[in-house]
């Protein structure tokens, strides 16, 4: 009744505080029991409370008050639970891009997912929206360009990349290229390729 | 690489949904019981009776006791956490830069502004901005140059490591700026970590 379990959902969450661990719906669903369970017995109590006559037997509201505040801290760990995530999986959709890496999808619940879903694609539809010809892609041009091309490495074995031009280019590990920076952007934001400055 | 993302998120009460805050109140607070609480005897675990008796005392986490001593009829009378009584306010005050204030209680100055509430004199209120106060001046030292003492930061507490952690980035970014004005594109902090983690899984 303390708000141990509603405690260590919240202390999940600190641990770690960059990285998506997998939904808890045990713990979650223990709580959220719990707290029905508070609310019944306080709600007996209420109607026992209703039915005395002041000054016989014993008071119990001090008993229900008790357990009303466990029940809106337990709440408001579930809520801060929930919320805190869906910071985290907003920020994940402007940082690995609008197709999560399987592993991490996994540990989304199935809420989670209809709602990164949605967000995504409000995100592209606001984004196609503004802007001359066919939108603005908010996640590039984070840093202000000096060069249209850039030198990069490519860290991993990627195949082939077709550029606006018409042209393809073989993105092997460890192969260095010099391309058109627009276009090379989101690899490094995926951490496909890495800039290399001077 | 320069990470470009600050995070200046710093949640603190009376934030709903603040991770620091749910924990710091999750500090335990000696008080003692008013009135006799029907059924819920359970709680103190040294007695087997069905009732919570008046006169029991008990640690309970803050944020319950905060529910129960406030009110037009409180149910509890809270003392101070030790670390915020007279003997340790004292050491505070002979010179609170010495102090380890981790020992002291992770969220220090978070969990102290609950308590303030229930010390009528002021005392904890006024220790809290005399420790900061004091202790900033060194906090920002530090933060310009790490490398000094990196052991000096296991004496900070949650909100004066963030406060470090922050500045230290920003001096960071700003040598950096200095030093070389083109800023190579990254890949994103979360596509690192994630990275990182797959390889010592892999390990």
């Amino acid at each position: 009744m303390l708000g141990e379990k509603a405690y260590s959902l919240v202390k999940e969450l600190e641990d770690r505080q960059c990285e998506i661990l997998p939904y808890n719906t045990d713990l979650v669903t223990e709580i959220a029991t719990e707290i029905v369970h508070l609310y019944d017995q306080n709600h007996q109590d209420v109607r026992l409370e209703d039915s005395r006559t002041p000054g016989t037997s014993t008071n119990l509201m001090p008993t229900v008050r008790m357990r009303h505040a466990a029940i809106q801290r337990n709440q408001r760990c579930l809520l801060a639970y929930h919320y805190n995530r869906l910071r985290l999986l907003r920020q994940m959709r402007w940082e690995f891009g609008s197709i999560l890496p399987t592993e991490l999808k996994e540990n989304l619940s199935a809420a989670e997912n209809g709602w990164f879903n949605k967000y995504s694609t409000i995100l592209g539809k606001y984004m196609r929206s503004i802007g001359e010809n066919g939108g603005l892609n908010l996640a590039v041009d984070l840093k202000p360009p000096k060069a249209l091309f850039i030198e990069v490495r490519c860290l991993v074995d990627y195949g082939k990349l077709e550029l606006n031009d018409g042209t393809n280019v073989l993105l092997k590990k460890n192969s260095q290229h010099f391309l058109p920076r627009s276009e090379c952007e989101e690899l490094i934001r995926r951490g496909i390729l890495q800039h290399i400055a001077n | 690489m320069i990470k470009l993302k600050i995070v200046l998120e710093h949640s603190y009460y009376p934030n709903y949904f603040a991770i620091e805050d749910i924990i710091a109140t999750q500090e335990k607070a000696p008080c003692k019981f008013l009135v006799n609480i029907p059924k819920l005897g359970k709680l103190n675990a040294a007695s087997e009776e069905d009732d919570l008796k008046a006169g029991t005392s008990l640690e309970l986490p803050v944020w319950l006791v905060q529910q129960l001593a406030s009110g037009r009829q409180p149910l509890v009378t809270i003392d101070l956490p030790k670390s915020y009584k007279p003997a340790y306010r004292e050491i505070l005050k002979a010179d609170a830069t010495a102090v380890d204030l981790h020992k002291f209680g992770l969220y220090f100055y978070e969990l102290g502004c609950h308590i303030a509430q229930f010390d009528n004199q002021g005392d904890v209120r006024e220790i809290l901005v005399h420790t900061f106060t004091t202790r900033f001046k060194q906090l920002m030292d530090l933060a310009d140059n790490i490398g000094l003492d990196p052991s000096a930061i296991d004496k900070l507490d949650m909100l004066e490591r963030k406060l470090f952690k922050d500045g230290n980035l920003a001096r960071n970014l700003l040598n950096n700026w200095l030093n070389n004005s083109i800023i190579p594109m990254g890949a994103a902090t979360m596509v690192v970590n994630h990275r990182k983690r797959k390889r010592i899984n892999v390990e």
